[in-house]
């Protein structure tokens, strides 16, 4: 049941946005060279930085359609019945969420360092530092998709919560410390489908 | 266990309000029981906490393998109808011919009126194999066709060993025992 929920995750996602966050990270990657003006050292410089900062508001956008859609129709509560554990469904939505984010991320960060002034070695840097950090960006994305589940304006309240706990992610990763990244993300993205499992049971009572 | 659903004194309490307490209760194979009240009496309450979906705050709850059936549509609207239904398992084309749909197999759920979307969320549950079936409104959206598939349904389930929890506050067909929730 766990591999049908992430191919059906991974299919809605394709099908339906998943190419919305990916445009948004380009188009924030695209207004730095016009913020900061057209010098590429700066540019270079900003430019890891820049990058996460746009994955990180990206990463936001898929918010509302992660765990709402399926807790208004039931299919939660069917999942359940069907002996689903809660943190079996969270792990199913964390990795079909990674793998309809994460690879079409790490593909547009080569036009993004570009817009940016990256060289190659740089570029390696930061996909680097993607690959570690997206699982922990995905679970993030779904815990909070989980808390927020229900909740009127749940897009603005989303930001409040997600951009504070990516906050070592980003340390880590724009300062090519990936052995500390990876503990970051390894402990976020273990951690997450406990939170995920205890929200969606506190939205039933 | 011999009955396929038993609540023993549960009490359960919703928003802070006592829905009702020291509930006794006892279904086995064959048996129906309609759950009844007014409005916020807490016949949906008592589905759901018969499916484990809440929490008794008082008492015990012992289930058998049980399906569910209620107003929400656990079915990607994107899919076909069986595709969607293919998704939970079990007989879908048996399921499907009994409550009717068959002719709407390749059909996106989106394009479903809502009494066809009920029927779907019948065929599920009828499709599903499990002893204890818990309905909450059945008949709501279901024209007279589909009401009447569903007492066939119900009394071919009844017949082949199983058990059915509903709440309505409308008269079922057939013979069902019956539990009046207070407001």
């Amino acid at each position: 049941m766990i591999g049908a929920l992430i191919a059906r995750d991974v299919r809605r996602g394709f099908a339906g946005a998943a190419w919305l966050p990916i445009a948004f990270f380009l188009l924030v990657a695209a207004l730095v060279p016009f913020a900061v003006g057209p010098d590429a050292q700066l540019l270079a410089r900003i430019a890891p930085g820049a990058l996460w900062i746009a994955a990180l508001t990206a990463a936001l956008l898929p918010i509302e359609r992660l765990i709402e859609p399926d807790r208004a129709d039931g299919v939660l509560d069917q999942l359940a019945l069907h002996g689903l554990a809660e943190e079996s469904v969270a792990f199913a939505k964390i990795a079909a969420h990674w793998l309809t984010f994460a690879p079409l991320l790490l593909v547009a960060a080569v036009p993004a360092s570009a817009l940016l002034a990256m060289d190659g070695a740089a570029l390696a840097r930061a996909e680097t530092a993607l690959a570690i950090g997206t699982p922990a960006l995905a679970a993030l994305a779904v815990c909070v998709a989980a808390m927020t589940a229900g909740v009127p304006r749940a897009g603005s309240l989303a930001g409040l919560l997600l951009l504070p706990l990516a906050v070592p992610l980003l340390i880590f990763a724009v300062a090519d410390a990936w052995l500390l990244e990876a503990a970051v993300s390894l402990l976020l993205t273990a951690g997450a489908p406990f939170v995920v499992g205890a929200a969606i049971r506190a939205a039933r009572t | 266990m011999s009955a396929l659903l038993r609540f023993e004194s549960v009490a359960l309490r919703r928003g802070g309000r006592l829905l009702f307490d020291g509930l006794d209760l006892e279904l086995g194979a064959g048996k129906a029981l309609q759950v009844a009240g007014p409005n916020g009496s807490g016949k949906s309450s008592l589905i759901r906490l018969a499916a484990g979906l809440l929490r008794a705050e008082q008492g015990q709850v012992e289930r058998s393998q049980l399906a569910m059936a209620d107003d929400a549509l656990p079915l990607d609207r994107e899919l076909t109808l069986k595709r969607a239904l293919n998704f939970w398992r079990g007989d879908v084309d048996v399921a499907m011919e009994r409550l009717g749909l068959s002719h709407l197999a390749q059909v996106p759920v989106r394009l479903l009126s809502s009494g066809q979307r009920k029927r779907a969320s019948l065929s599920r549950l009828a499709a599903s194999g499990a002893p204890l079936w818990l309905l909450d409104e059945p008949l709501n959206a279901l024209d007279a066709d589909g009401a009447e598939r569903l007492g066939r349904l119900i009394a071919d389930h009844r017949t082949s060993g199983g058990a059915v929890l509903a709440a309505s506050h409308q008269p079922l067909a057939g013979d069902w025992q019956r539990l009046e929730l207070r407001a």
